[in-house]
């Protein structure tokens, strides 16, 4: 599965945008996952998991800026997240299914975020995308 | 059985009053077929589903989106007997339709991403998370029935 020229033109120019909320989107993301599905709170057991607590924000805004450095990369995302999916595949080890619904999340908040610019197309190729980080993140796991 | 919370049901039968179910249904399947082109295998008899823009206007996407959201409002308005309302379609669904019931899951996840859309900010975390228990309460009374 890989992106089409179409396709990563859309993704850049919503992730344009994206950037410059970037931090808020991230933390946003994170707090309709841990409410929607308490279950993934079991990765963060060290964090305090309050809406607002500095650890939430800091560590939203790590995500996005993740994904952000995969857009940047878009030709290439398995070398741009290559560290990353060292990282998710031998110390962190979040099973996969959790990728899924990070994604989820992260589509909620930019369709809340961007009505306008979230069209079905943009829905569809932001979801391949994201698709393609999360096999890339867990491409090492075995 | 699934139970909401007097929270939960306020959330959902909130959000539920302002939508308009022609549009948000339309809204919901074409993005379904859109975004996962494998689901247009049940729609072959709906005509040009060939691009973005054909889908999400097709009158048939969207009158079968009406149909289909349509019948969430009886979910709405059932929220205690999911199992009980939706019997009857999940018999339909497995014997006659053949759907595999990983389409509900996806729809369900659509249809919450088309409400973010619709009413932006006020899809709160809390509203989301009621939301997407009702779609999986959903999704699992459409499955009660298979064999």
């Amino acid at each position: 599965m890989s992106l089409t020229k179409t396709e990563r033109a859309v993704v850049e120019s919503l992730w344009s945008k994206v950037s410059t909320q970037a931090d808020s989107i991230g933390t946003e993301t994170l707090e309709r996952l841990f409410t929607s599905y308490p279950q993934t709170k079991t990765y963060f057991p060290h964090f305090d998991l309050h809406p607002g607590s500095a650890q939430l924000r800091a560590h939203g805004a790590k995500v996005v800026a993740a994904v952000g450095d995969a857009v940047k990369h878009i030709d290439n995302i398995s070398g741009a997240l290559a560290k990353l999916s060292e990282l998710h595949a031998y110390i962190l080890r979040v099973d996969p299914v959790n990728f899924k619904l990070l994604s989820h999340c992260l589509l909620v908040t930019l369709a809340a975020r961007f009505p306008t610019d979230f069209t079905a197309e943009a829905h569809s190729a932001v979801d391949k995308f994201l698709a393609i980080v999360s096999s890339v993140l867990t491409e090492k796991y075995r | 059985m699934v139970h909401f919370t007097a929270e939960e049901k306020a959330a959902i039968t909130g959000l539920w009053s302002k939508v308009n179910v022609e549009q948000a249904g339309g809204e919901a399947l074409g993005r379904l077929l859109v975004v996962y082109p494998w689901t247009q295998r049940f729609f072959e008899g709906f005509g040009n589903l060939s691009s973005p823009s054909a889908i999400m206007g097709n009158p048939k996407v969207k009158a079968h989106g009406k149909k289909v959201l349509t019948s969430l409002g009886d979910a709405v308005k059932n929220l205690e007997d999911l199992k009980g309302t939706f019997a009857h379609l999940s018999e339909l669904h497995c014997d006659k339709l053949h759907v595999d019931p990983e389409n509900f899951r996806l729809l369900g996840n659509v249809l919450v991403i088309v409400l973010a859309q619709l009413f932006g900010k006020e899809l709160t975390p809390q509203v989301q998370a009621a939301w997407q228990k009702m779609m999986t309460g959903v999704a699992n009374a459409l499955v009660s029935k298979y064999h």
